[in-house]
């Protein structure tokens, strides 16, 4: 029998707002972090609009000393971590180090840093490059400088999967507190908002390339045309359920299902693995569809995609069977964030029997999907289903669920 | 730094671009004997501040300099020996 894993802290960093109650407070005004890029000038890119964290001042956050080597990305990691602990009620300093861990999702390294460095060696020469470069562009990165500022000698990792990377990140942490890691610092905050990160994304081929932030993000329309990418996300702490109910925690829910999948190769003509991927995350939490009260989707807008997730969730839940929503219509797709910050309004949601919205976009009828749309829905809130997809087929699926 | 010889003053303001500060340490005080890890500067800040000095000064410190030194006066004294032997730095 597994131990049931519960997560007792949460840290935000969100476009729509710095910390938890922010970005709830945002989402259920239904408040859209998407303009008009401003970290660098964008108006001779065909992708112009992104969820920028406008409102985070490192200075504030990250100590002076880790600033020189630090990635933005890497800066508001740190300062979400600080935040998961506060509201955890732990000082990790009083905590035994080998006892906690950190796992985190990475989709591409500190990007900014790098395109500084690379900057430095092309007009100045390799003298220039800052020694810092060694490690603040890589995947690991933000697990480290995590790992070293708070203590955390316990099992720890980076996931690489690009926005399935949130889910799979918090997966590895459960089964590190299942293996008897008393506590793990778990999720994803990303990003890569300059031109080099920029360009690398648009060759994905899926960024939107509207103008108008407020239709430019449109998942499950019939015209969705790609996604607004975003920065940002969220850490989570993870703790084994006896030992947080032993120290008197306040808990956020269980992590109770999740499934990883991958998808057949393009042509093949088999089935993606969503769909896949979510029957397993039930079968893991041991609940029939029925038991989950809302999907907060993957919401790619990319047609094909859309449709792909659409499908899988009919297929599981019976058409309009189960409320769909999709907050990161507000903050953007924030890359490896981006499903840790869903997991989060997933248990907000069981906290407060309410569902944030969907915005800015009018679901095709084809899809047979119940979007919750412009406006928060009560609801009782038990279990809620998250899904995230990664570029290149990665799907995974979890279930949280409020403590038993 | 825009001085041709490397001074305690110099280097504090290169700590302070490639480190920062660490709580507790006041680097406006008497440094020059104390230690770097007692600084809160570990082997990575001595390279980039070691990076720094050499552009600076238009020097080329030995690979083993940055492994030996101690404290800052070590490594001033290290810096200022090669600028005096530097054929550009007279």
């Amino acid at each position: 029998m597994n131990t049931s894993v519960v997560v007792t802290g949460i840290g935000v960093v969100a476009p729509t707002g710095l910390g938890v109650n922010k970005y709830w407070a945002a989402a259920r005004a239904g408040t859209s972090g998407i303009r008009a890029i401003r970290r660098f000038d964008a108006t001779g890119y065909p992708a112009r609009l992104a969820g920028e964290v406008v409102d985070f001042v490192a200075e504030e956050h990250v100590p002076s000393r880790l600033i020189p080597q630090t990635d933005h990305m890497t800066r508001m990691a740190l300062a979400a971590a600080d935040w998961a602990f506060d509201d955890a009620g732990i000082d990790p300093a009083r905590w035994p180090e080998f006892g906690m861990g950190v796992v985190t999702a990475s989709s591409s390294g500190g990007f900014e840093f790098g395109q500084g460095e690379l900057r430095n060696l092309w007009r100045q020469g390799g003298e220039f490059v800052s020694a810092y470069q060694s490690f603040a562009w890589f995947y690991a990165v933000n697990t480290g400088q995590i790992s070293i500022r708070h203590g955390l000698r316990g099992p720890s990792g980076v996931v690489v999967s690009d926005q399935a990377g949130g889910l799979d990140a918090l997966a590895q942490a459960r089964r590190l507190v299942r293996k008897g890691c008393r506590l793990s610092l778990a999720g994803g905050v990303d990003a890569s908002i300059c031109p080099w990160g920029w360009v690398a994304q648009l060759a994905g081929g899926r960024v939107s390339t509207g103008a108008d932030p407020g239709d430019a993000y449109r998942p499950f329309a019939t015209d969705a045309a790609g996604h607004v990418p975003g920065e940002g996300g969220a850490l989570l702490i993870l703790e084994d359920a006896e030992s947080a109910r032993g120290r008197g925690a306040r808990v956020y829910g269980e992590i109770a299902g999740y499934a990883a999948t991958f998808d057949p190769p393009p042509g093949s003509g088999r089935e993606p693995g969503l769909r896949r991927a979510i029957e397993l995350a039930l079968e893991d939490a041991g609940m029939d569809p029925s038991g989950i009260d809302v999907v907060f989707a993957d919401a790619a807008a990319v047609p094909e995609l859309d449709r792909t997730e659409a499908a899988a969730i009919r297929t599981v839940f019976g058409p309009r069977g189960v409320p769909v929503t999709a907050p990161k219509t507000m903050t953007g797709r924030l890359l490896s964030g981006a499903a840790s910050l869903d997991v989060t309004a997933a248990l907000l949601s069981i906290r407060d029997q309410w569902v944030p919205p969907t915005v800015n976009t009018e679901p095709g009828v084809d899809h047979h999907l119940d979007v919750v749309l412009g406006a928060p829905r009560e609801l009782p809130v038990a279990a809620a289903l998250v899904l995230a997809r990664g570029y290149g087929g990665f799907n995974a699926a979890m279930v949280v669920r409020r403590a038993g | 730094m825009s001085v041709r010889e490397a001074t305690v003053d110099g280097l504090k303001q290169i700590l302070r671009q490639v480190a920062g500060e660490v709580d507790g340490v006041d680097l406006d005080g008497d440094i020059l004997d104390r230690t770097f890890e007692e600084l809160g500067y570990d082997s990575l800040a001595l390279l980039e501040t070691g990076a720094r000095l050499e552009r600076a000064l238009g020097i080329k410190l030995d690979d083993s300099t940055l492994n030996e030194v101690q404290t800052p006066r070590q490594l001033l004294a290290a810096v200022n020996e090669k600028r005096a032997t530097h054929p550009d730095a007279a």
